[in-house]
């Protein structure tokens, strides 16, 4: 793949709006390669959406991505190239089996897979190779969607909620596929921490912003 | 194109595994343009005057029957985001999911339309123009059907709205797909009809997956 794979990912000014409420404004990091970051902040303060507009769906209202340097929006083809995006929902179908699934992502991801074995072996389910989705159980399934960053490498991941439902061994599992990862010099954005093992991340808070302090009256909200 | 490829190959596998959409298409088609002699009355003169109308309406149903489902599924479990991102453009994945859709309801149709044919006593000499017109004209069907399809991701009843979307755009393609079939019988030939048919079919082409792909790119905000 003729992708850099080092690279410093950076928000400027970032700002989102969804429906008729501003999620956030003026939010500003900066990430170098091998370094992690956690978004803080309560349900619905757009954690989710950050993580969304950073895998390029959709455009920030204000502000801009760039990688080393040149913006984002210039080349969204090079910038999907670059990232793994493991989101809320798995991507599972239930009639398709583990190997069946894992070679269809490495297809659509444009480099066919050669040995799903070592992309399933890190989160154990290698002895689920040949078993259909819809006999795997909700942290089985969550272990299937992230094996997703073992079939290509890419410099930037950016994980929602990664450790939901995953049991203590996967949670290792995980924290040294990402730890694996970052020291290679790949960089990874994460929604929760929680159960995860990371040295030194960063965090990013969506949580202190003016319209969303409860002591301020809603006339103050107006933008 | 290991993508356009993969995107083809799991459709088309999960559906020989599930069975459903292709299955359901034929046996639609079958039983719906089985009604007709029932209701119109089993006289040879009649049916074959209507047979080739009859057997391109309920192609356009059949069509519509698993149309709602086409990027449905891949939006609600995630995969539509997966194919967002990966590199093939957006445009060609649409383009892969109506070459799917033909090849699991278009085309066992286009199989079943020759025994449909001579259960409504359709003259065999407009057979071949028959199929000819189907041949040109049902992915004319799944490539209109990629706008609606896209367009409704989201809404309730999202089927219901697909085919009230996808119908009459549809239109053209049924008239000159059963004027090329009637055409064949006073020996005009009917090539005519085809020829627009196969303009249709040029412009839906390349204009239906970025009509569609730029629905999905909605959708997925």
């Amino acid at each position: 793949m003729a992708t850099n794979l080092q690279g410093h990912f950076t928000g400027t000014g970032l700002g989102a709006v969804r429906g008729e409420k501003r999620l956030f404004s003026g939010l500003d990091f900066r990430l170098a390669p091998g370094a992690a970051l956690v978004l803080a902040g309560p349900n619905g303060s757009g954690k989710s959406s950050l993580l969304r507009l950073m895998a390029g769906f959709g455009r920030p209202s204000a502000g801009h991505f760039a990688w080393d340097g040149t913006e984002v929006a210039r080349d969204a083809e090079a910038h999907r190239a670059r990232l793994h995006y493991v989101g809320h929902q798995d991507g599972l179908k239930p009639a398709l089996t583990v190997t069946e699934t894992l070679r269809f992502w490495a297809a659509l991801g444009g480099t066919p897979l050669t040995d799903p074995e070592t992309a399933l072996a890190p989160l154990g389910l290698a002895a689920l190779a040949g078993t259909p989705c819809r006999f795997l159980s909700s942290g089985q399934r969550r272990r299937l969607a992230l094996s997703r960053l073992s079939v290509r490498p890419a410099p930037l991941w950016l994980l929602d909620e990664p450790a939901v439902g995953l049991d203590t061994a996967a949670l290792a599992a995980l924290s040294a596929l990402i730890r694996h990862h970052r020291k290679g010099g790949g960089s990874v954005v994460l929604s929760t921490h929680q159960g995860i093992t990371l040295d030194d991340a960063q965090t990013l808070s969506l949580a202190d912003f003016p319209w969303r302090r409860p002591d301020l009256p809603a006339a103050d909200l107006d933008w | 194109m290991p993508s356009f490829a993969a995107i083809i190959r799991r459709d088309l596998r999960l559906a020989f595994r599930q069975g459903g959409d292709g299955a359901m298409a034929v046996m639609f088609f079958v039983l719906a343009a089985l009604l007709f002699p029932f209701g119109i009355g089993p006289e040879p003169e009649i049916l074959a005057r209507v047979a080739s109308g009859i057997v391109w309406v309920t192609a356009l149903l059949a069509a519509l029957l698993a149309l709602d489902r086409m990027f449905l599924t891949d939006w609600e479990d995630g995969t539509l985001e997966l194919i967002r991102l990966s590199p093939l453009r957006l445009e060609l994945a649409v383009l892969a999911k109506c070459l799917s859709h033909w090849l699991v309801t278009g085309l066992p149709v286009l199989a079943a339309t020759p025994v449909v044919a001579l259960m409504l006593r359709l003259d065999p000499a407009s057979l071949p123009m028959l199929m000819a017109g189907l041949l040109i004209g049902t992915p004319v069907l799944s490539l209109f059907g990629s706008i609606g399809a896209a367009l409704t991701l989201g809404a309730r009843r999202g089927g219901v709205l697909v085919s009230l979307l996808v119908l009459p755009l549809e239109i053209p393609a049924l008239i000159f797909g059963v004027g090329a079939a009637d055409a064949a019988l006073d020996a005009s030939a009917g090539s005519f009809d085809l020829q627009i048919l196969g303009a249709l079919l040029a412009f839906a082409l390349p204009l239906c997956p970025l009509a569609a792909a730029a629905a999905l790119r909605q959708a997925l905000e």
